[in-house]
């Protein structure tokens, strides 16, 4: 999450103080992102260093002082929006590694250790579907907030049946040695 | 034998289904037990052939077990006549597929009333209570209309209302979702839940892990065996604990 863009996504509606900036991110980003005051002036001092925000009234800090975007801020936060995220490099995830590790593991079974994992993040999207039937059915930032997280999670118990069933017709029809080519292709893509 | 505590609205004691396929036995289901109560939805979730639809076949009286007993608001299912079931699947049991199963020549009220009038009411208080049911989910204005005439997610609604109609105790569903968009799919879920809170047993076959995340209780399902299931919910407050929040 960038909290300098957020903020200064919330002064494009116009001038705010530093407290109301900090009770506005946390209500748009439906609670699920929350900010310390600190957080808030620090970032605004930088967004004020570089000309993307500027401050009203004497120049005193202080919880009085309301800040506004500058026209450097606006383009820098339309630019922003409309950039798509690095996502090209996989992140480490540390579920894929254990499960790669069980395979290996002699004595453990690792349908047994997809199953526990897959339990665990049912519950989890239990509780946060929960969320979705209570606050989130009034609050549009919460429920968007809480399907994004209902979505990686569905992603990762998706991951989990898939490499159980692949397991399963590995362990039923051993895979025939790799071709010449296929190691080679292994490593151009782990080098990326 | 067990103590008389609150009456499960469904159980299966050790229920187990074998077919045959020429000389070989396949086992669907090898001593599942499961209780559902009033007002409480289980999702069961499993791959393809974990007989997840066998369980609701069996569930809903249209399939004998092979071993084990199944019991629908306390009644032993085995020892009912043929016609005494039937009633049962007519007044208590209240199916949802997933490709809808609407009758096309009907429309929405008259595919709701449906159930009813098979079982004898009158055709006057039978559309009455269709009407009625289609008003609880939020369709009113399309009593009259004939499926092809509705969205998909309306024709699921009108679908779960005849599953509703007449004060059915027991909600089997099979996919109910599955032929809809994420949005659509999460209406009908939640409308689902809404049965289950004001008194409804529901037991809710899926592969997809979101919609089974409306359920109370997410049973899994694995060659014909329970694997696990998830534990009583906490409330969503622990999702927003420190580690969260960063």
């Amino acid at each position: 999450m960038s909290v300098p863009h957020a903020l200064l996504a919330l002064l494009s509606e116009g001038p705010k103080f530093g407290l109301q900036l900090r009770e506005e991110f946390e209500a748009r980003t439906g609670e699920v992102w929350p900010l310390n005051v600190g957080q808030v002036y620090k970032t605004l001092g930088r967004l004020e260093r570089d000309g993307l925000a500027e401050s009203e009234g004497n120049g005193d800090d202080g919880p009085q002082k309301r800040f506004r975007i500058t026209v450097g801020g606006e383009a820098e936060l339309a630019a922003w929006l409309r950039t798509p995220p690095d996502l090209t490099a996989p992140p480490r995830d540390e579920l894929v590694m254990k499960v790669l590790v069980a395979v290996r593991v002699p004595g453990v079974d690792v349908h047994e250790v997809i199953q526990a994992h897959r339990l665990y993040l049912v519950e989890l999207m239990q509780q946060w579907t929960r969320l979705k039937d209570g606050e989130a059915r009034t609050d549009l930032g919460l429920a968007l907030a809480v399907d994004a997280e209902l979505f990686r999670l569905d992603a990762v118990t998706r991951w989990l049946d898939a490499a159980d069933a692949r397991l399963r017709r590995a362990a039923a029809e051993p895979p025939q040695s790799a071709p010449a080519g296929a190691p080679q292709l292994r490593r151009t893509v782990a080098r990326r | 034998m067990s103590e008389p505590e609150a009456v499960s609205v469904l159980e299966l004691r050790s229920v187990s289904k074998v077919y045959r396929q020429g000389t070989a036995e396949v086992h669907a289901l090898a001593a599942v037990s499961l209780s559902v109560r009033a007002g409480e939805m289980v999702a069961v979730m499993g791959p393809s052939g974990s007989g997840k639809s066998t369980l609701l076949t069996i569930a809903g009286s249209l399939e004998d077990p092979s071993h084990g007993e199944v019991l629908v608001g306390g009644a032993v299912l085995a020892g009912l006549p043929r016609a005494a079931k039937a009633r049962l699947r007519r007044r208590v049991i209240g199916y949802v597929f997933q490709d809808f199963n609407l009758l096309p020549g009907l429309t929405a009220v008259e595919n709701v009333a449906l159930p009813l009038e098979l079982d004898g009411v009158a055709v006057r208080r039978a559309r009455a209570a269709g009407t009625a049911a289609l008003a609880s989910l939020g369709l009113a204005g399309r009593a009259c209309r004939f499926p092809d005439e509705l969205s998909g997610g309306e024709r699921q609604r009108v679908a779960i209302a005849r599953a509703l109609v007449g004060d059915r105790r027991l909600l089997l569903a099979d996919e109910p979702s599955g032929a809809l968009d994420s949005v659509n799919a999460e209406e009908v879920m939640q409308l689902l839940h809404e049965a289950c809170q004001r008194g409804v047993a529901a037991v809710v076959v899926t592969h997809d892990a979101q919609l089974a995340s409306w359920a109370d209780r997410v049973v899994f399902l694995r060659d014909g065996r329970v694997t696990g299931q998830t534990s009583p919910p906490s409330g969503p407050e622990s999702l927003l604990s420190p580690e969260q929040r960063q």
